[in-house]
């Protein structure tokens, strides 16, 4: 494309060809097109529509990211492993360092209980914790910025041999980076969508062109430049791309509305499907589509327009 | 208007089918140009519409020299030199009359229905307006084909054998159409291989007969 012509790449056009009803004035030069309007249509519609789960597979995957992320560095734990003679003693010790610690909240020693509830997924209900050589746990919420989890740890090393500190980090890093590389494909799966809606456009708009091939003949012979022809294709283009994925965007919206609940589902797919203000970005896919159909058109158009005099 | 200097032309870079071919055209003169079919005529009228280029020599038209015109200068060119061309050109979906609007259409200008409503009366199409243009006999497609040609008011107008097909009377009626836009002012260059008719314009108008053969160009002799 010509830089001249790129300059003609403006907004207001785009506008027009939003808001100008097909068959206007300067769409009638171009004769009615059946099936590519149909397919241009569809196309866009399931475009859209699978526009629509990427974003919301990008937006849940964030929030699970953030979630993980959040709910684990809230708290610490410190297991603490003595003979059972003098484990409570050991414990109880701890627990004084930890009271002292700056940053942290009030340190509970989990109960018998508690663990063998803990453990009870692995070894069932009715193991008898005091027979096992289980550590004692301290869980420790964080209460403040300062909290420092390496002196911490140092602290108890010297202080009370036998406390190791468990910030989760190794259960953390893995969860947040699973989650954050699902994000990246959703995100990737809406620029791959993107970039195959403005393909299928181009091939449409290319099969109109070509199919007009006399008329565009007709008109530059009568003194119509080529912008001017351009923008009769372009308008109809941005027109259908922007109707058919509104469609799409809307089943899609309702499709992801009846997925189950957050509660009712759990585990993975937790929370899939937005949120708020969330709500309101799936309405940024039509215009994105008829974004795409506009200059992915005018593209075409003014290429393809080069090789007639 | 139409200035040509020593200017060949060959298809697709093969033999000159015109060659050395020197020709000025006078504001407001009639003329027409003649020659066996396969001369060079209507390469001739394309190249003053440049919907070809010289190959060589330097042709103008309007004092713009074809080589230096970019895509949207041959746009506004072809604003100022009304065509008729030998097959007509319509676009088939679009009635008579929207085909005659269309250069006011791609222009920019608006249609005063009045004027368009007159053009038509002018080529005797007032009943065909909304025809679809398959539906129209040749000589009115010819008529059609003028009236478009004429609706930007051109400096120019060019015809390319827009009697081809025409019977003799039907082709008079052209003719006497043509001749009135030279007497408003037009300039009009008008190919056809057919003799007989520029005897019978000539008893109308002063006109300039230029014979092309051989891929040159002659003044024709008093026996046109």
């Amino acid at each position: 494309m010509r830089r001249t012509e790129f300059r003609a790449l403006n907004l207001r056009a785009l506008w027009q060809g939003l808001l100008r009803r097909d068959g206007d004035k300067g769409d009638r030069i171009v004769p009615p097109t059946g099936y590519t309007a149909q397919l241009t249509l569809f196309s866009a519609g399931a475009m859209a529509f699978l526009a629509v789960f990427a974003l919301a597979l990008a937006l849940a995957t964030g929030r699970l990211a953030d979630r993980w992320s959040s709910q684990l560095a809230q708290s610490v734990t410190v297991r603490v492993s003595a003979p059972a003679s003098e484990q409570q003693a050991r414990a109880q010790a701890v627990v004084q360092i930890l009271q002292a610690t700056p940053g942290a909240g009030t340190p509970r020693l989990l109960s018998n209980e508690a663990v063998a509830e803990l453990l009870a997924p692995w070894f069932g209900p009715d193991m008898p914790v005091d027979a096992l050589p289980v550590p004692a746990l301290i869980d420790l919420p964080i209460t403040g910025a300062e909290f420092d989890a390496e002196g911490l740890r140092l602290r108890l090393e010297a202080e009370a041999p036998g406390a190791v500190l468990d910030d989760h980090t190794e259960w953390r890093r893995p969860l947040v980076s699973a989650a954050n590389r699902l994000r990246v494909l959703g995100v990737i799966s809406l620029l791959l969508i993107v970039a195959a809606s403005a393909s299928m456009i181009t091939l449409a708009a290319k099969a109109a062109l070509a199919a007009n091939g006399q008329v565009i003949r007709v008109l530059r012979l009568i003194g119509a430049r080529d912008i001017t022809i351009a923008t009769a294709f372009v308008r109809r283009f941005t027109q259908r791309a922007a109707i058919g994925a509104g469609v799409g965007t809307l089943i899609g919206m309702g499709a992801v509305a009846l997925l189950p609940g957050m509660d009712a589902a759990g585990g993975f797919l937790t929370g899939l499907g937005f949120q708020g203000w969330g709500w309101l970005l799936p309405l940024l896919i039509p215009i994105v589509a008829a974004a795409v159909g506009f200059f992915a058109t005018r593209w075409a158009a003014l290429n393809m327009l080069e090789a007639v005099r | 208007m139409i200035q040509m200097e020593d200017v060949g032309f060959g298809y697709h870079g093969g033999a000159e089918l015109l060659s050395n071919m020197t020709l000025s055209l006078q504001p407001g003169m009639f003329h027409f140009l003649t020659g066996p079919s396969g001369s060079g005529k209507t390469t001739l009228l394309r190249l003053c519409y440049a919907d070809l280029l010289p190959t060589s020599g330097r042709m103008s038209v309007f004092g713009q020299d074809l080589r230096g015109l970019g895509r949207d200068d041959i746009a506004m060119l072809r604003r100022r030199v009304g065509v008729v061309h030998q097959d007509t050109q319509f676009l088939d979906h679009l009635p008579v009359a929207e085909n005659v609007a269309l250069p006011l259409n791609v222009s920019g200008q608006g249609v005063d229905m009045d004027a368009l409503r007159d053009l038509l009366g002018w080529v005797q199409l007032s009943q065909q307006a909304r025809a679809l243009p398959p539906s129209l006999s040749g000589g009115e497609r010819q008529r059609a084909a003028l009236a478009r040609a004429v609706i930007l008011s051109p400096d120019l107008v060019l015809a390319d054998e827009p009697t081809g097909n025409l019977d003799w009377e039907m082709s008079m009626r052209l003719m006497q159409l043509l001749i009135e836009l030279n007497k408003s002012g037009k300039t009009v260059l008008v190919a056809t291989h057919d003799l007989n008719l520029i005897r019978a314009a000539k008893a109308q108008v002063a006109a300039r007969v230029l014979r092309i053969a051989g891929g040159a160009l002659h003044l024709a002799g008093a026996d046109l």
